[in-house]
This record gives structure tokens, sequence and C-alpha cells, in this order.
């Protein structure tokens, strides 16, 4: 196996992870994941050096954006949400509602906050996979956050009741 | 105290600053409890989809995603570029062979696309009647523009340089499209703006004169941006600057303060390395 290969292996478990939070499905994300691979391994003449693992989340990040394009020119079937659903308590809980509030940002948002969290690439390294200047993807991490923040603190009335 | 932004909280949060400003926002974070409580959030966030998702990457990889399958079955991409091999090679070849031939050193990406930068600017500001395919007031512009090129484009306000946007066209580049964009002053002086998709890393600003025109060029964030004129460095080197200003803040409203450009630079490119 080449080291370009080997680097590509290496990265596999990343780039589900981070599929995976992108997509929260499990078939999805490694539908992803598989679309990746099969393209870095074709696009391997286009490769000119530089960090594999940056240009797999490059590629991973494009597939997912044109995912979400042809979902929304297509009428789906959106679940809805409970909201007499009991709040469970405990990680069950915090991991519905981290996951309910990433899938509320805008695609570029949860792109660059899950690279930074989740996948601890560079501010400078984000830009590069976005095609965006620094400042962008700083002004979207800030969103992101500000966001999620409303999102939890709102959303969750009976926690604040409590307190 | 000197005041901590948003922008460097986030740095701070995600580990990034440098050990001295680190302090600094600690202090800061004890005297503005409100500070605090955003910086709290925002770790507890991270830590909520670390402790969501994290986990994945210790799970077995499923046998589709094992590379040595991928690489086995997929008899069809290995074809094509084992194809696009020879193309390149045949083509590298010819071009090594031509470039023998031209000069010794073949002109690097960045030469190369001043040259188209310049070109176009040669060939178009002489045009009375036809300088541009599109007008700036007509609306799509941009939005066909930014399409083609491949970015989101915003044409810079030069109004401060008595300069008006006429409009652009649309040209091949030396990878990709490339849009110029031409603007006009009150005596009739013309300067264009080249963008395209560039291999080139972030540079920095460097001028290069070709006859009587000059152009500043520098690429970032896989853009290459090109402004040319008359020879005239200072001038357009305040040109480029405004424009890369106004480049930076070309995010859609509403943007939160943003920290000071040359300290964010720097904690950028300490956490890079």
């Amino acid at each position: 196996m080449s080291a370009f290969h080997q680097d590509i292996q290496k990265a596999i478990p990343a780039l589900r992870r981070y599929a995976r939070a992108l997509t929260r499905e499990v078939e999805t994300a490694d539908d992803l994941v598989q679309d990746t691979l099969v393209r870095a391994l074709r696009s391997e003449h286009l490769f000119h050096g530089g960090d594999v693992r940056s240009w797999l989340y490059t590629i991973l990040t494009n597939l997912n954006r044109n995912r979400l394009r042809s979902l929304a020119r297509r009428p789906t079937l959106t679940p809805i949400e409970d909201d007499d659903a009991p709040d469970l308590a405990g990680p069950e809980a915090g991991g519905r509602d981290i996951e309910r509030a990433l899938a509320m940002l805008v695609d570029e948002q949860r792109t660059a906050l899950l690279l930074v969290v989740l996948e601890g690439l560079t501010y400078r390294e984000i830009a590069e996979v976005q095609g965006v200047p620094i400042g962008t993807v700083m002004s979207r991490l800030a969103r992101a956050r500000a966001q999620i923040k409303a999102y939890l603190d709102g959303g969750r009335p009976t926690l604040r009741r409590i307190k | 105290m000197i005041e901590v932004t948003e922008g460097e909280l986030h740095v701070y949060v995600d580990g990034a600053l440098p050990e001295d400003r680190r302090e600094a926002v600690e202090q800061w974070l004890a005297n503005h409890p409100e500070d605090a409580a955003r910086v709290a959030a925002w770790r507890a966030q991270a830590e909520a989809i670390r402790a969501r998702f994290g986990g994945v990457i210790n799970e077995p990889v499923p046998d589709r995603l094992k590379l040595d399958r991928i690489l086995r079955t997929g008899r069809s991409w290995g074809a094509l570029a084992a194809a696009a091999a020879i193309v390149a090679f045949v083509v590298g070849s010819t071009a090594g062979w031509v470039a023998r031939g031209a000069s010794a050193a073949a002109p690097n990406e960045s030469e190369v696309f001043a040259n188209e930068a310049i070109g176009a600017h040669r060939l178009y500001i002489g045009e009375v009647r036809h300088p541009i395919e599109v007008k700036a007031e007509e609306g799509h512009l941009l939005p066909w523009l930014s399409r083609r090129v491949g970015t989101l484009l915003r044409a810079p306000d030069l109004g401060a340089f008595d300069l008006k946007l006429l409009g652009g066209r649309l040209l091949p580049g030396v990878n990709a499209p490339a849009a110029l964009f031409m603007y006009e002053s009150g005596s009739g002086e013309r300067v264009t703006i080249y963008v395209s998709r560039t291999t080139e890393p972030r540079t920095s600003f460097r001028y290069k004169v070709t006859d009587k025109f000059g152009a500043l060029r520098w690429s970032e964030a896989g853009y290459g941006w090109v402004v040319s004129g008359p020879d005239d460095k200072p001038r357009l080197k305040l040109i480029a600057e405004s424009m890369y200003e106004q480049l930076d803040l070309r995010t859609p409203a509403p943007p939160p303060p943003p920290p000071a450009r040359s300290s964010a630079n720097q904690l950028m490119s300490l956490r890079g390395s």
C-alpha cells in the first residue's frame, strides 16, 4: 500500500465521525465516507502534496453540500418533532438536544463548528476546506455557537424552572 | 486591561491562544461574568458534541469502507486514473519540451496568472464601446460571475479612489474561469480587478510592471486576485488594501464583532504551526 493510501486509511475513522455528526444518520454518513474515498482514490493524480486529511475533509464537505442541495430540490417528508415527548434526563437527553441544535444550523456553520470542536482542525485549515477567508470561518463559528446557545437556553424551559 | 474581543474568546475556547494572551483572557473573564458565561456555554456545547459523536472513531470500520476493498472493486476508476495519468504524462512532457525551447525556467503559476490579468486589462481597457460584457447596473452581474468563478464575489467599492464600477466579463482563466471587473474614474482612467481560482497558497502582495501598466497580485483561500491599472505602485497598493479589507468582510449580516485583523492573523498562524 502506498503512503498516499496509508494516509487515507488512517483518516477513515475520523471521516466517519465527522460524517456522522454532519448527517446524524449512520447509513447516510457511511455513504458519504464511501463516496469520499472513491473520489479521493480516483483523483489521486490531482493531489499535489499537502495534508491528505484536510483534502479528504474538503471532499466530504463538498459532497455533503451537494447532497443537501439535491435534498432541498426534492420534496421530502420531514419528521415532526413531538413537543409533548417527555424530556429524558441524563446524557441521552443532552445528546438529543445537541443533535437537534446541530440540525438547526445552516450547513456552513455546522461544518465549521464540527471541524473545529470534533475534528480539531485549525481555523486556517477550515478556511481551506471551506474555500473562504479565515474571518468568514470565525463568523460562521460565532454564529453557530450563538444559535446553539439560544436554542439550548430557550428550548428547555423545564430545566430553567427547576433551577 | 486590554480589551478582549469576541473573536479572541472563540480562539481561547478552541485552545489556540498563545500563553500570554490566555492569561489576559482569563483575567478578563474573571471580571466579566457575561463573557465567562458565554465561554462556559460554548465549552459545554463542544463537550456535548464530543460526547455524542466522539465515540464513532472507536467503532469498527464496516467492510464497505475498507480501502483495500474499494481499491479491488473500483476497476472503472482505476482505468480512468491510468488514462488520466497517461494524458498528464504526455501533456507534461510536451510542456516541458516547449518550455525548454522557450526559456530556461518555466514561469510559476502566480506569474502566469498576473500575465493573464494584465493581458485582459490591456485588451479591454482600450475598448471604447464594449469594455465589458455585463453592466454594473444589471442585477445578474455578480450572481453570474460568482457562479462561474465558483465563489461569492462582491465588487469592492472604490469610490474613495474616484473609481466607479462599469461592469464585468467572464474570461478563460489559468485553471478555471476568471472574472474581470472594470472601474473607471471621472478622468477616464481604467482599473481592472481579475479573480480566479488558484492552487497557490496564501501570498502577500506582489507588484509587477509590464509596459506602462502595473499589476498588484495576491492569493488567499484558493483564489488569486490581480488589480491592474496605470503604473502607480502606491496608488494600486492603496486600492488593493481597500479591496482586501472589503472582501474580507464579505460575510452576510449580522456579523459578530470581528477581532482586529492583525492580531487574529497572528493567532491563526500560531495555531497553524
